[in-house]
């Protein structure tokens, strides 16, 4: 069995358009929550989203690359650029090397509404345009980073909901520990527009905290009315650990364990059953034990369920060992299929740089966070190990865990 | 999605004006490329994807749509500049 590494990584989020930014960001505990009067005059019950800065390509691609990217597969191709830069790994080595790709994605409904309405409008499939095809499908992020990086390995889109992000790292850490695979560009991405989250805000899961946008998502505080939509692109490199070695490539981490369970139960409703079996299976496959955990990047999203039963499944597992807890969607809203990826970004660079964020507008516990070691301010601290949680719709669960190379 | 131009209000030279603009800015070629006797596909560096969008900049430029065969006999952009001319003369007469 071979050993997993993180080489290297990148990020557009509503934290910032880079790594820099971002861990800037976390540090000070900074919100990228607005209000979009957009949104409110959809019909949305709630306007909150993260802000996420657009892409500007012109003069990175070509014409026909940015005709086929999705506002999703845009934000991914920048965090990718950023992480393969960082990671040291140029076009000449992919091309003479079977690099992979394994990204979560779980919608492109922007692309597909516009198509449509165009249809209905013109009469005409043709005056869609040539674009929309590779913009439209689930896979557009994969689709598209595997021509514009001329890609050769293993080459496909996860879905899984909110847990997408979490388990195309987890998959491409099976993949190379299992010797089939030497180098996976992984991540998440997530759309930010109004046609992607309408139906999600039928539901009443967005808070409507909208006087106060920045305290809107409050992870595990006692008055938390729901999550708060954002995305992105986040992308880790991961790699063979001899691979890594032998082209001199900065080695950030390692992953030492992937969890994961299916909770057979509720389509949207959380099970902390189903989130206790992925703990745990992480916890065994990293051949550690609960005291060898020194920080914790929670699912918690801010709504009253989701938490309520994540804080129950650490206090089960973590109990005795009582880790630092944070969920950095208290800054970032839940970043969705992205935020499996992103929030191992944002705890690589808390274990870079020896901190951990803080979970902001955690005011007043509840019964269940009371238990848990929740960090409220920025800590400064040297982070060994750390263990990160994404659950999604349908009860699927993925749990990382990374270590620190020493 | 731009409104077409009334074809009636425009000559010939205004047409290959229109036309020149919109093809230099959807396939971003060089304006001093586009010459009437230059290939139409090379200079523009067209594959099968891409003929599709120069249907599309077409019609939400002249509100008339291409069919695909009527390509077959368009070479140069001169050809080009014919093909619409006549194009536009059917729509409104």
């Amino acid at each position: 069995m071979g050993r997993v590494v993180i080489t290297g990584m990148g990020a557009w989020s509503c934290l910032g358009k880079n790594l820099e930014e971002v861990k800037d960001s976390l540090f000070h505990g900074r919100s990228g929550i607005i209000l979009d009067p957009e949104r409110k005059s959809w019909g949305y019950r709630s306007g909150l989203t993260g802000k996420v800065e657009p892409a500007q390509l012109k003069g990175l691609l070509d014409r026909r690359a940015r005709i086929q990217l999705s506002e999703e597969a845009e934000y991914a191709y920048l965090a990718t650029l950023e992480a393969l830069k960082n990671a040291k790994m140029d076009m000449e080595f992919i091309e003479k090397n079977e690099v992979g790709i394994l990204y979560g994605n779980d919608s492109s409904a922007k692309a597909v509404m516009e198509a449509i309405d165009i249809v209905r409008a013109k009469k005409d499939t043709m005056l869609i345009g040539s674009g929309s095809i590779f913009q439209s499908m689930n896979c557009t992020v994969t689709m598209n980073l595997s021509t514009i990086f001329k890609l050769k390995g293993i080459n496909f889109t996860v879905s899984a909901a909110c847990a997408s992000g979490s388990h195309a790292i987890g998959l491409g850490y099976l993949f190379i520990k299992w010797g089939l695979q030497k180098q996976i560009v992984c991540g998440g991405a997530q759309e930010v527009n109004p046609y992607a989250f309408g139906s999600f805000d039928g539901l009443s899961a967005f808070s409507i905290r909208e006087a106060d946008p920045t305290k809107a998502s409050r992870p595990f505080d006692r008055d938390r009315d729901g999550l708060v939509p954002s995305g992105g692109g986040a992308t880790v490199i991961l790699e063979d650990y001899d691979s890594a070695v032998k082209r001199g490539a900065p080695i950030l981490a390692e992953v030492v364990g992937y969890g994961f369970s299916s909770n057979g139960e509720h389509i949207s409703n959380s099970s902390m059953d189903g989130q206790i079996r992925s703990l745990q299976m992480a916890l065994d496959d990293a051949k550690m034990t609960q005291h060898d955990i020194d920080y914790i990047n929670a699912h918690a999203t801010s709504t009253p369920g989701g938490d309520r039963a994540e804080a129950q499944a650490i206090d089960a597992v973590f109990g005795k060992a009582k880790p630092m807890v944070s969920s950095t969607k208290s800054m970032t809203g839940h970043e969705c299929w992205m935020a499996g990826a992103s929030e191992i970004v944002y705890s690589m660079l808390m274990m870079q740089h020896n901190f951990v964020a803080p979970n902001i507008n955690f005011e007043n516990p509840d019964e269940d966070s009371a238990k848990l070691n929740i960090v409220t301010k920025t800590v400064e601290r040297n982070i060994d190990v750390f263990l990160s949680n994404s659950f999604g719709f349908g009860g699927t669960n993925s749990t990382l865990i990374i270590k620190k190379i020493k | 999605m731009s409104i077409p131009t009334t074809p009636a209000a425009m000559t010939k030279e205004e047409i290959i004006e229109k036309i020149k603009g919109f093809l230099v800015e959807e396939f971003e070629t060089d304006a001093a490329k586009i010459t009437p006797e230059a290939n139409l596909r090379e200079t523009l560096d067209l594959d099968s994807l891409d003929y599709v969008d120069l249907v599309v900049v077409i019609e939400s430029n002249f509100g008339f749509k291409v069919v695909g065969e009527d390509f077959i006999n368009i070479h140069t952009f001169q050809d080009f500049y014919d093909y619409c001319f006549n194009k536009v003369a059917q729509k409104t007469a």
